[in-house]
């Protein structure tokens, strides 16, 4: 097990590589660069820029020493941001952005699965109906439809929440992007249940279970969940690439300091490093999403051997 | 199950005529400004049917004009990834092997990072608010899961008899892909790309929002709801009237391509 771990950790490198590799020429071939300015600088100035940066030398040899800074946990400095590491900057957003993440997917888990199980439960019956009708509005609304109109239904014609001028620390800043976040996930993880469970719920073994005369309950709970559950399970992947794509609208919409803004501004302003750096750190995370996901998966499901 | 294709199917050939009809629906082009309506609600007064923007802009022109660029963009990009992914899927299903395990391992490299940064690098590649340069970023993360099912289908038909009898009289590799293996795809490419197109709308909307994709004096819808959203507080409308666009759209397309799925495809072509 442990040797398995070892080994998917070091298969991530290559992935991890060719990431970086692919990010760092593509955004050297972007047109425009980083000291772009309304009003062009001297020639004198830019050269010393340039030089001060690294950006004089030959390309090859910036991507070595951005390889070995990377290699040592130092993303190198931000263009935009005068005196900022790149390194510091994600630090100061990411946990709020981690903090909005993981509590929609909890919630998503949460709300999603047991919605999922009672609509295969009582399938067909009109709750049934109801149940998958809304989650697909809820698969098909983009966050940053859902966002504002939630804003705006909840934070200005009825305000129960707090909406713009975030203050750290008041929770009631956060429980709107948390639930723009989590509503498309807990709509695609109900239907995925549902699904499943409904599979699940016309296997022989359940049927046994039913004519031993078990009651419902310990049936949905202690013989079907787990079978049920594993669809979910290698969702979990796509799903925290999910948040970490939705965090970037969320921030946006309820302006919220959180790093999603680090990355599309890097790329608007040709801030190399930062984008670079923003690519690297939420690629690193999905991935390590992923793995635990596969890890999970194989706990739940007895057929699955790790080896 | 059918009634509901044909409900989206009238939803979209609707909003499709509409969108192209609107010069001759409205006196205002996208770009114009009314100085006497300034952000004012959907009224007949001055002919705005959808109310105006900040500047005094059409929002029913400015709208249609989105819708059109984002059909456009659907479509063309749900083409380049259909050309790509089949391409790909039924050259490494066909010939198999290491070709077939390297090309597939570069598309899962490629699956595994999120689709947004992709995009993102992309579309920083280009000028920006160049349609050509969307098309392609969008394009570039669309056919993976093409791909996928085109490899996954052709395995199965590469061991069929008629293959052999077209290997057997000696037709070249690229005839075989292209007048054999192709033809008998289509039914879960066609399926699968009318779930294809409402991603792509769904991700030139969201670079468009983000301040990546179409610029002004264009409008995407994606934009459209950037500028709502700062409004919505004085000017609702300005916020709900692309929202509820987007949204009908985006379930439109995607009622017609479950529909599509289930009768061309069967249930074996599902989404990998």
């Amino acid at each position: 097990m442990i040797s398995y771990i070892l080994r998917r950790i070091a298969g991530l490198v290559p992935t991890l590589f060719v990431l970086v590799t692919l990010s760092f020429f593509i955004i050297r071939l972007a047109p425009g660069n980083p000291f772009d300015q309304e009003q062009a600088l001297t020639p004198a100035i830019r050269a010393n820029l340039d030089a001060a940066y690294g950006l004089d030398r030959p390309l090859l040899e910036q991507y070595g020493r951005y390889l070995a800074g990377v290699v040592r946990g130092d993303l190198g400095p931000s263009f935009r941001f005068k005196d900022f590491r790149v390194t510091e900057l994600i630090a100061s957003g990411l946990p709020l952005s981690l903090t909005i993440g993981l509590a929609a997917a909890a919630l998503a888990l949460l709300l999603g699965v047991p919605l999922g199980a009672w609509a295969a439960w009582r399938a067909d019956s009109p709750l049934d109906h109801a149940l998958m009708t809304a989650t697909l509005l809820g698969v098909v609304l983009p966050g940053f439809v859902l966002g504002p109109v939630l804003a705006l239904v909840f934070g200005i014609y009825w305000p129960v929440f707090r909406v713009g001028g975030y203050e750290p620390g008041d929770a009631s800043f956060l429980v709107l992007p948390v639930v723009t976040l989590a509503l498309p996930l807990i709509a695609y993880i109900a239907r995925l249940t549902r699904a499943s469970m409904h599979e699940v719920l016309q296997s022989n073994y359940v049927r046994t279970a039913q004519a031993k005369g078990l009651n419902p309950r310990t049936i949905l709970l202690r013989h079907a969940l787990r079978p049920a559950l594993l669809p979910v399970v290698s969702y979990l992947g796509p799903a925290i690439a999910f948040v970490v794509t939705g965090s970037l609208v969320v921030e946006s919409v309820f302006g919220l300091p959180g790093s999603g803004r680090y990355l599309v501004q890097g790329a608007i302003d040709r801030d190399y490093s930062l984008v670079m750096g923003m690519i690297l750190v939420y690629g690193v995370f999905t991935l390590a999403c992923n793995l635990v996901a596969d890890l999970l998966y194989a706990w739940l499901d007895p057929r699955v051997r790790l080896s | 199950m059918m009634r509901r294709v044909r409900g989206a199917s009238v939803v979209l050939g609707l909003l499709t005529v509409t969108a192209l009809a609107a010069p001759w629906l409205t006196p205002w082009n996208h770009e114009q400004l009314d100085w006497a309506n300034i952000a004012v609600p959907p009224q007949f007064e001055g002919a705005h049917w959808l109310g105006t923007d900040r500047l005094g802009r059409d929002l029913f022109a400015r709208c249609m004009q989105a819708l059109r660029v984002s059909l456009l963009i659907g479509v063309l990009a749900a083409l380049v990834s259909v050309c790509i992914g089949v391409a790909w899927g039924a050259t490494a299903g066909y010939l198999g092997g290491r070709v077939d395990a390297f090309m597939m391992r570069f598309v899962d490299i490629i699956y595994a990072l999120p689709y947004v940064f992709i995009v993102i690098i992309l579309a920083t590649l280009f000028e920006r608010g160049s349609i050509a340069a969307l098309l392609l970023a969008i394009g570039a993360v669309g056919w993976l899961t093409m791909a996928r099912i085109v490899r996954g289908q052709t395995l199965s038909l590469r061991r069929r008899e008629f293959i052999d009898a077209a290997i057997a009289s000696g037709v070249s590799t690229p005839a075989i892909l292209w007048r054999h293996i192709v033809p008998n795809v289509a039914g879960a490419v066609i399926a699968y790309a009318t779930l294809t197109i409402p991603q792509l709308i769904l991700f030139e909307s969201f670079l468009s929002f983000l301040g990546l994709g179409v610029q002004e004096p264009s409008a995407s819808l994606g934009s459209l709801i950037n500028i709502g959203a700062q409004e919505m507080e004085t000017a609702p409308w300005m916020l709900l009237v692309p929202a509820t666009l987007l949204t009908v759209l985006l379930i439109s397309f995607n009622l017609l391509g479950d529909g599509l799925r289930s009768r061309l495809a069967g249930d074996g072509a599902a989404v990998p």
